[in-house]
């Protein structure tokens, strides 16, 4: 607890301390590349045939994913903190990746746990990471994916805990993680609702992201939650199917998600009547995690956020229906957030307005998604 | 009087020290659990510590992990722990704390948990992910049927932590040896001993000393300034290093013995 508590106080002063957000922002600037742009997706929208889709573009940041908000912000806490020694967790490579950058710009070791089935099905980023000067350890425990990645980094932070700062990548864990992570992405909103003020002179009426540990969604929802007409949809990972073990679909009450406690967090999580943890499936690592962050589960029964579902087959279709409208190739994750986009705007009127977060880009799922293609899909690509 | 505190009010009449032993119930299966408790018991355990299984043992080391995953193989719950409790206490007397994660409690129930540790024996529970901040709730429920509440302390725990911790403990204070997980070290730290005093300041209940002891002069190092040792991983470990389920009793017996040999008057 006492490093919970010595992160808590530094998180705090940070807030409140002008010359943080200062560097914070010159940063994002210019070296992540923020603002992103918030794109009108024409075809996409006529091809829905609904509401007008924009796209919030973080899959444009340096590192290719929204990620990169929430490592620069607490590399400069780590900093500040006077830890030399960077750990953390990541389950596609994304955050991983965008801690090994943020290490490598501040010149700080870096050592990222990654579960053996994802460096296997996200070689390229565990590649990536290496180049930045970063240490890839396998964890070959449990599910072998983010769940058991985090477990390690955790043992990790309570042996080192003296000169190692842990660099939560998702709104999940111990207080104050869920809140720092989501002040650091709400960036992600902030900018959404001014630009779409300036592009339509109105709020949006719809907001949709997808939801692993829900770090892009409460990001993007957040700066919008007091807006009572904004409806706010988040995406869970469908899998292959309902029953418990095919799917990472927390509020999936049938699923196996109840109310539990993992990782110092209480939030739905998904596990058996014994209380043991269940493993989950996505196609998407990043998605593949069996609890979710205790604000949207707080949303969750509020009633504020809605949360669905998405399969692993519709977000592949997504995948490539966004590649070939837009000419932009999504990330997985990202993919079930536009496959739901495509359902609900096809529900409403044209005069309305829709943004859908694009958290990441898709280069690191290619081989993924080649893989995963039937035959037909693949006559139907070689067509076009 | 509990079971716990008149042990330890024993221990401090006869000048003697404390013995906990670990095991993770399930390992290798139930039956081997419940000879286990009574060998034990029979080595001269001062009390066991018996693990509950789960997916997620996010504060153990490897070889705790390991004895977790054989336990689950045999689909062992909260349920099925009692029920080993409850065979083991026509045999033994000996006082038997729980030592679980918060997650496979909470689905079992609050108040069922309080009342099948009184039906089967149980004393106290070791809760490792549930911060005295939040345990409230599970706190009046124990203390309401008489059951202990064991807490750990750090080295890294402040004196306001400390504070907080000793108001809600009881039956006895579990310091952590040094930061990390469970798991055998080399050496114990000079750390272990500072924290002992600290939490003696706060607390008149027994301080037991656990993570990282593997060896006999471990224990006895420990029992200068403490009053109980907590050996864990090295004790699963001789189960794991067992032939069959009878060897691991045998093996278990045998190493305690010979961590014992030292005890002042034993």
């Amino acid at each position: 607890m006492a490093p919970l508590e010595e992160l808590t106080a530094a998180f705090e002063s940070a807030r409140s301390d002008e010359s943080f957000q200062t560097e914070l922002d010159s940063l994002l600037r210019d070296f992540a590349g923020r603002p992103t742009p918030l794109f009108f997706a024409k075809r996409l929208t006529e091809h829905a045939g609904g509401a007008r889709i924009y796209l919030k573009r973080e899959d444009l940041l340096h590192t290719g994913a929204h990620k990169i908000n929430n490592t620069l912000g607490q590399i400069l806490l780590a900093r500040r903190m006077g830890k030399k020694r960077i750990i953390a967790e990541t389950g596609a490579g994304q955050h991983g990746v965008a801690t090994a950058t943020v290490c490598a710009l501040f010149g700080l070791q870096c050592v990222v746990y990654m579960g053996a089935e994802d460096m296997r099905r996200q070689a390229l980023n565990v590649f990536r990471m290496q180049l930045l000067g970063a240490e890839v350890r396998e964890v070959d425990a449990g599910s072998r994916t983010l769940k058991d990645a985090i477990n390690e980094a955790l043992r990790d932070w309570v042996t080192n805990v003296a000169d190692t700062y842990y660099l939560l990548g998702s709104a999940l864990g111990p207080h104050p993680y869920p809140l720092m992570v989501r002040d650091f992405q709400s960036v992600i909103g902030t900018e959404a609702r001014a630009q779409i003020l300036e592009q339509e002179h109105r709020l949006p009426d719809c907001l949709i992201a997808c939801v692993g540990g829900g770090s892009n969604s409460i990001g993007l929802f957040h700066p919008f939650l007091a807006d009572k007409s904004v409806r706010m949809i988040g995406v869970e990972a469908g899998g292959v199917g309902g029953e418990l073990g095919q799917h990472a679909a927390r509020f999936n009450a049938d699923g196996g998600g109840r109310p539990g406690v993992l990782q110092g967090t209480m939030s739905y999580v998904l596990q058996d009547e014994r209380g043991q943890i269940a493993t989950t499936h996505s196609i998407s690592a990043g998605l593949d995690y069996p609890s979710i962050g205790p604000e949207h589960a707080f949303l969750h029964d509020e009633g504020r956020v809605e949360y669905t579902s998405v399969s692993d087959d519709e977000a592949l279709s997504a995948f490539q229906t966004l590649s070939k409208l837009e000419g932009i190739i999504p990330a997985l994750e990202s993919a079930h957030a536009v496959a739901h986009s495509l359902k609900v705007a096809s529900e409403m009127k044209q005069d309305q307005i829709m943004i859908v977060n694009l958290s990441g880009r898709g280069d690191k799922d290619v081989d993924t998604v080649r893989e995963n293609l039937t035959t037909e899909d693949t006559e139907v690509l070689r067509e076009d | 009087m509990n079971r716990i505190a008149e042990k330890f009010a024993n221990l401090k009449r006869e000048n003697r020290k404390g013995f906990i032993p670990f095991i993770t119930a399930g390992d290798p299966d139930l039956e081997t659990t419940r000879k286990l408790i009574i060998e034990l018991a029979r080595a001269g355990s001062t009390l066991i510590e018996l693990g509950i299984p789960f997916t997620d043992p996010m504060a153990d080391g490897p070889v705790i992990q390991r004895a977790s995953e054989r336990a689950l193989l045999q689909r062992v719950g909260v349920a099925e722990v009692f029920e080993v409790v409850a065979d083991a206490r026509r045999e033994t007397d000996v006082p038997i704390i729980l030592f679980s994660y918060f997650n496979p409690l909470l689905q079992f129930g609050v108040e069922k948990l309080a009342n099948e540790s009184q039906r089967t024996g149980v004393d106290g529970i070791l809760v490792t992910d549930l911060i005295p901040e939040e345990a409230e709730e599970f706190a009046a429920t124990m203390r309401q049927n008489d059951l202990d509440l064991i807490f750990l302390v750090a080295p890294t725990s402040t004196d306001h932590r400390l504070k907080l911790i000793a108001e809600r403990a009881s039956g006895f204070i579990y310091a952590v040896s040094r930061a990390g997980v469970t798991g055998e070290r080399a050496e114990m730290s000079a750390e272990t001993e500072k924290l002992v005093q600290r939490v003696r300041q706060f607390s008149d209940l027994p301080v037991a000393v656990g993570f990282g002891i593997s060896k006999a002069e471990h224990v006895v190092d420990v029992w200068r300034y403490a009053d109980a040792a907590v050996v864990g991983s090295a004790i699963v470990s001789e189960i794991e290093k067992a032939e069959s389920p009878d060897d691991a009793v045998s093996r278990v017996g045998a190493f305690s013995r010979r961590l014992l040999t030292s005890q002042p008057n034993g």
